[in-house]
Parts: C-alpha cells; sequence; structure tokens
C-alpha cells in the first residue's frame, strides 16, 4: 500500500468514525418516535390521524397501537408488571387510573398540566374523572381526551310516523317524542315491542364478561339516586330501596329488548339498529359514527339522538366512557419530556378542533361549546349535555374485584331471573363490602 | 502453514476424538427437548405452586408475600367455589355422556363400508377440527332466537316465542352442553371406529354358528373388545370438560349470572378480568389439577381392569 492510499484509508475511517459518532449523538439526544397504546377502535384511527399531523410539524414520528377492547386492560397491565417501556403513552380507561398512581405507573403531571395552563382548557368533570386521582386532590395524571359517555339513538321514521304518534297519544295520553324520563322511555320501549313486525322497544347492555353490565344500569341506578358508596358506607347504600326499585326497572326495559340481547355489548348494540330490530338503543357515543354512516346503517338518515333521561326524582346521571392520555412513568426523561411537549401540542385549541372534526370527543371546554362542534354531527349536542352530568363506578385499584359481584348478580338477575332484585342488590353490597374492607378502603 | 509441513493426504481418515457417540449423541437431540420443557412446563408448575401459597398479584408491583394456605383455605370455604365445581361437573358428566353415547353410536353405523362412507366420515369429522372460539361465535349466531336457526332445527318456528338459549339460566348449560356434543362425538367416533376395526371377525363367525343374537353378540364381543379405546376417549373428553373454557367464553362468558360459570372461567376470572389475583387464581389451579389426577386415577385403573379382564 502507497503512503497516499494509506492516508486516503485513514481519513476515511476517521470520517466514518465522525458520522456514527454523530448519528449515536442524535439517536439519544433526539426523540423520533412515540408510541400510545389505545383500544382497537375508530377514535384511535382518528387519534393516529392527528399524529401524522404532527409528525408532518416536528419530525417525530407517532405510533398508535390498538389492542382490541376484551385484552386492551391485560395488554397493559402486563406492561405495567414488567415495568416496560415499549409504550411512552397510553390513552387509558378511566377506571384504571387509580391502580396505575398507586402502583406508580403513571406519571405525576399535575406541575405540567397547571403551569401550561392545560387544565383549564378541559370541562371539570373529564378532568376529575379522567385525570386526577384521588378525588379532589388535585392530582393529575392524564390528559382528558377522548370524552365519552352512554348515550341513546333512536328510529325517527318510527317516533315521526303518523299512525305510530296517533296510537301512541291515545294510549299513553302524550306525544310521541324522545323520551325525558325514564318513566317515558319505558312506555316508549313497550309501545314499539312488537314481536309479530320483528321489532323490539329498547337494547340495552347486558354484557357478562367485563363491565357492559354494569354501565348499562348505571344509568339508571344513578339516576334513581343510588349510588355505590356513601359516607364510606356500603351495606345500606348499594342495597338501599332506590337501588333495588332501580334493578328492577332495568330488568323491566330488557323484557321490551331483541331476543338474543342477553349478553349485549356495544357492538350488539349496534347491531340490533342497523338490522332494524329495535327503536332505541343505548351505547357509548364514541359508536355512534357508524350509525349516520348510510354504507352501514340503512336507517342512517333517520336516526336521531339523546342524553340519557332523568330518573323518578329528576336526578340525570349517565355512565361515563372515555380515556385520559397518560405517560408512562417506566421511560427515559428524554421520552417523558417529549411525550409532555405531544401532549401540550395536542392540547391547543386548534389541534382540539382538528381532532373533534376528524370524530374525536374532545373535552376541550371551547371547541365542545362550540356551534361548529354541536352541529358538526346529529349527537354531538346530546354528548355535550351528556357530559355534565357524567358518573362514574369505583376508579380505585379494587374496581375489577368490585365489578365482578356485580356483574355476575346483575346478569343472574336482569337476564337470567334468578332470585330478586333486593337479593341480587344485597348480594352485590356484601361482596363488595368485604373487598373494600379487605383493602382498607372501608372501616369493617 | 509452514512451508516445509507436508500436505495431508487427500483421503485422510477423521481423527477418532471427534466421533460422536452414541449416547452424546441421543443427549444432543434430548437436552433441547428437556430444556425447552424446564421452561415452558416444569418451572411454571413449581412457581405456580409457590404463588398459591402467596398473595401476589401479576399486576400489583410487589414480591410475593408468603401467606401458607390462606389462598386454599378461602377457597375451599366458599360455597360460590364449590357450586362452580358442582356445575362443572354436571357438565362433564352429561357432555361426556351424550359424546359417548353419540360418538359410540355413529361409529357402529360408519364401521361397514358403504359407498360415500369416506366421505361421510370426513365431513362428520369437521366440528373436531375447528377452533373452540370460533364454534362458540358461530353457534352463537345460530342459538340466536331472531335469525338462528337452531330454534327452527328443533321446531320453535316463532321468533317471539322461542327460547333464548343463552340468556336463560336453565337452558344456557344445555347450549354450552350441546355444542361441546356436536363438536367432540366424533373424537369419541374416530377412536371407536378403530377399536371396532380391529375385531377380527371370526369371533363374531363364531358366534352366528352358536346361534347367538345381535344384541348377544353385541354386549359380549363388540362392546368388551372396543371398552379399552372407549375409555381412552371417556378419559380424555372428561379432563377436557373439567377444562372448558374457550368455548364457554364464546357462547356466554359464564353467564347469564354464574349458570355457565365452569371452574375454568372462575380461574380466568380470578386471573385476569381486572382481579389479578394471581396467587388465589394458581391454588384454585392446583385444586382442579388435583380432582383431574385423582378422576384420571379412576378412569385408569378401570381401563386396566378392562385390559385384564
Amino acid at each position: 500500500m502507497s503512503k497516499n492510499s494509506r492516508w486516503l484509508s485513514a481519513l476515511m475511517i476517521f470520517a466514518l468514525l465522525a458520522l456514527v459518532s454523530i448519528n449515536v449523538a442524535v439517536a439519544q439526544d433526539g426523540i423520533t418516535e412515540l408510541t400510545i397504546l389505545w383500544a382497537e377502535w375508530d377514535p384511535a384511527n382518528y387519534l393516529q390521524q392527528i399524529g401524522n399531523e404532527y409528525e408532518a410539524e416536528t419530525g417525530i414520528k407517532v405510533n398508535v397501537i390498538q389492542e382490541p377492547w376484551g385484552s386492551f386492560y391485560d395488554r397493559m397491565a402486563v406492561e405495567w408488571a414488567a415495568q416496560g417501556d415499549a409504550y411512552d403513552m397510553t390513552v387509558g380507561d378511566s377506571q384504571w387510573i387509580g391502580q396505575a398512581v398507586e402502583q406508580g405507573h403513571y406519571l405525576d403531571l399535575t406541575d405540567f398540566l397547571v403551569s401550561n395552563g392545560i387544565d383549564k382548557t378541559v370541562t371539570p368533570a373529564t378532568l376529575q374523572y379522567y385525570g386526577e386521582y384521588p378525588a379532589g386532590s388535585g392530582k393529575y395524571y392524564a390528559y382528558p381526551t377522548e370524552g365519552d359517555a352512554v348515550g341513546w339513538a333512536y328510529r325517527k321514521d318510527l317516533f315521526e310516523d303518523p299512525q305510530n304518534m296517533a296510537d301512541f297519544e291515545a294510549k299513553y295520553g302524550r306525544p310521541l317524542q324522545p323520551p325525558e324520563t325514564w318513566a317515558e322511555l319505558r312506555d316508549i320501549a313497550e309501545f314499539f315491542t312488537r314481536p309479530d313486525d320483528g321489532i323490539y322497544g329498547v337494547g340495552v347492555y347486558t354484557q357478562k364478561d367485563y363491565d357492559g353490565m354494569v354501565m348499562g344500569f348505571q344509568n339508571v341506578f344513578f339516576s334513581w339516586g343510588a349510588d355505590w358508596s356513601r359516607d364510606g358506607q356500603v351495606m345500606g347504600v348499594v342495597n338501599s330501596p332506590e337501588a333495588v326499585e332501580a334493578l328492577e326497572f332495568y330488568k323491566g326495559l330488557y323484557q321490551f329488548a331483541p331476543p338474543g340481547t342477553g349478553n349485549a355489548f356495544f357492538a350488539e348494540m349496534n347491531d340490533v339498529f342497523i338490522s332494524g330490530q329495535a327503536a332505541m338503543i343505548m351505547n357509548y357515543f364514541a359508536f355512534f359514527p357508524a350509525l349516520i354512516n348510510p354504507g352501514v346503517n340503512p336507517y342512517a338518515e333517520v336516526t336521531g339522538f339523546f342524553p340519557g333521561p332523568k330518573g323518578p326524582n329528576g336526578d340525570q346521571f349517565v355512565s361515563l366512557g372515555g380515556q385520559g392520555l397518560s405517560i408512562l412513568s417506566y421511560i427515559s426523561p428524554e421520552r417523558q419530556e417529549a411525550s409532555k411537549e405531544f401532549i401540550k401540542w395536542f392540547a391547543q385549541e386548534e389541534v382540539q378542533r382538528r381532532w373533534a372534526a376528524v370524530g374525536g370527543y374532545t373535552c376541550n371546554i371551547n371547541v365542545l361549546e362550540s356551534e361548529e362542534f354541536l352541529t358538526n354531527t346529529p349527537y354531538n349536542a346530546a354528548f355535550a349535555d351528556s357530559m355534565t352530568f357524567v358518573k362514574d363506578f369505583w376508579n380505585i385499584p379494587q374496581f375489577g374485584e368490585l365489578l365482578e359481584p356485580a356483574q355476575t348478580y346483575l346478569t343472574g338477575f336482569v337476564v337470567g331471573g334468578e332470585g330478586t332484585a333486593q337479593e341480587a342488590m344485597d348480594n352485590i353490597a356484601e361482596a363488595q363490602h368485604e373487598i373494600l374492607v379487605d383493602a382498607g378502603v372501608i372501616d369493617g | 502453514m509452514l512451508k516445509n509441513q507436508a500436505a495431508p493426504p487427500a483421503t485422510s481418515q477423521p481423527k477418532p476424538g471427534r466421533q460422536i457417540s452414541d449416547r452424546t449423541l441421543s443427549q444432543l437431540f434430548i437436552w433441547p427437548t428437556l430444556i425447552l420443557l424446564i421452561v415452558i412446563n416444569i418451572f411454571p408448575l413449581f412457581y405456580s405452586l409457590f404463588l398459591s401459597f402467596t398473595n401476589y398479584s401479576a399486576i400489583a408491583n410487589r414480591p410475593p408475600e408468603w401467606i401458607g394456605f390462606a389462598n386454599f383455605d378461602r377457597l375451599l370455604n366458599n360455597d360460590d367455589i364449590w357450586g362452580y365445581f358442582a356445575l362443572t361437573g354436571r357438565y362433564a358428566v352429561i357432555s361426556v355422556g351424550l359424546q359417548t353415547v353419540i360418538g359410540f353410536g355413529l361409529a357402529l353405523l360408519l364401521r361397514k363400508k358403504f359407498r360415500g362412507s369416506g366421505v361421510i366420515t370426513t365431513l362428520i369429522l369437521i366440528p373436531m377440527m375447528l377452533s373452540p372460539v370460533v364454534v362458540g361465535l358461530f353457534w352463537k349466531l345460530m342459538f340466536n332466537p331472531s335469525y338462528g336457526i337452531f330454534n327452527y332445527l328443533v321446531g320453535f318456528t316463532n321468533p317471539a316465542t322461542a327460547p333464548d338459549w343463552l340468556a336463560n339460566s336453565d337452558l344456557a348449560l344445555w347450549a354450552v352442553i350441546i355444542v361441546d356434543v356436536w363438536m367432540w362425538s366424533p373424537f369419541v367416533m374416530l377412536l371407536c371406529l378403530s377399536g371396532l376395526s380391529a375385531i377380527p371377525d371370526y369371533l363374531y363367525e363364531a358366534a352366528a354358528i352358536d346361534r347367538a343374537g345381535a344384541w348377544f353378540q353385541f354386549r359380549r364381543i363388540t362392546l368388551p373388545q372396543v371398552a379399552p379405546l372407549l375409555l381412552i376417549a371417556v378419559l380424555f373428553r372428561t379432563i377436557e370438560a373439567f377444562k372448558a373454557f374457550d368455548l364457554v367464553m364464546g357462547l356466554t362468558g359464564g353467564g347469564p349470572g354464574d349458570a355457565t360459570q365452569m371452574i375454568s372461567v372462575e380461574i380466568y376470572s380470578q386471573a385476569f378480568l381486572g382481579q389479578f389475583r394471581t396467587g388465589r387464581a394458581s391454588a384454585l389451579a392446583y385444586i382442579v389439577l388435583v380432582i383431574i389426577i385423582a378422576v384420571s386415577n379412576v378412569y385408569i385403573r378401570t381401563l386396566n381392569k378392562v385390559r385384564e379382564g
């Protein structure tokens, strides 16, 4: 090898080393990708769309990993247990927050959200249910991302049919229109239950597997003035006379449900509506986009929406759905900062406006109140209304244990016809009392 | 290589030290499998046994804490758990009983070759080749009182009055049994067919010469000859029935209420579904294991007696 070529080789090696070291420095200091875990549903696709805009603006790629609802919690829980850093953020269910906070899985976002004024941009109810833990503590662990609640869809063609209107008024003494109370809803359900025509009055949640039954029943339960605990007590509260009456009412509604909906949740609700079997269905607002799509729902043009009705004493509550965006505490400080930057960008009013426009259920106060949002879809007005009277199940770490007896005894009574409403609520109260005493949440 | 070193001959013999002995070769084949078994089966088996004596939760982010027999004590003193065991037992007895009768009956029908018997046998075997989750989902559609075909087939032609099999506490277990029997009777049939084909014809010829009737031939020749294979089929199906999970989850999710809450579904509920009581679920899994071993022992002893006798 000549002297010149030796010099040339040395120069090339030096240049290569310099390039490699520059690349390493970029990889260490600059975050090029953020990964978000969410459930497999349309809003996750919408978030990916928004994430693509973030990539176009900043060069940081956003990947929204979608996991089917059935295994979403399991996948997240396993990742928490392993203290893994596969995901930077998760759009976690509202019920998870207690467990995630107490076990240290979520990063405390209080200072970040408050110092940037983000906490003031979202409705107080969504910040409380999706972000705050413990309740009333002023400590926040999530940015309210996908607001959701249980609402109602109905067949306008049936409601506005002259014959139906006349018959209904003759029978019940009031005009046929979207109900404002549960009693009115029950009458309408009864009126439209015509097995010989293959149509039934109402579709309600009954699923046993996870939390479907509870999420459906809660709409009646809370609106009857009942609750899962009061003043640190469960016995006498969960099985209060109002709770028992609410359960009897819910079972009464199930009598007007299409056959085959004994283990039904959001997918089955849309199915019975689209197939023309139900005049009204309850469902999370997040599943309503399919109902205004003529390619999916043959009744899309005649589908109307209304918020959850009032109980006998005027109380009006609906089950909370939706999720908040949290940063996982096991990722590196650089990735935590990059995740905060994404949330800061995402929380901007303009981005939230686009988030709402593509189909996301924003929790931003200004966007929710805007005429543009309220008229964007036929159900947005009902959604904005509902988000002011949402209420949730327990969100403490024992929520899964508390769900199990509620699901079992509620489906046993409502669907299976086992025992009485009083027995079902007594059993739930007893089981939940024991779980909460064991966990030290309440005194024995 | 040194320049003055002689080149090796082109056809040199392999050095004796490089030969692999039969023992080494066999160990080379066995150890990977053994390691795999230890990692995937043996270690989890003993680790879950350890966990069953702890209050461990897979998501609690804290190490297992030894609590002795508390999990077993709590489970065995829980009336609901005994109820789930009783339900699983009832399911196993009815389901396996029906599979045995139907499977054996089908085998007797298909014993003699006829035109198309091969095709029919293959068609009958299809259900057991399907995934239980898929079977559960499409039977869920077939059981639907509004548009499912099942009610029509059994004579309920009016959807308004037809039973809702999966939403009725008295019928839900039967719905699961019907699907299990549909899916696994072919398995019993297959084993019985192989048993029937092994019976020598001269036994029947001798019986015919002695003017033995069909029932006598069945009782004294067919049944004793097929019994060992039939018992094996019953043993396999009983073990599977105790582990019934995927079909139940696909059809009813354990509901309505706890009408189809088999013991495996209960283990799953305790281990996952928001509860993550890993220690208690492990203890329950061990209780089930002991019961399955006990039941299997009874079968195996019976099988040995049949073979000897």
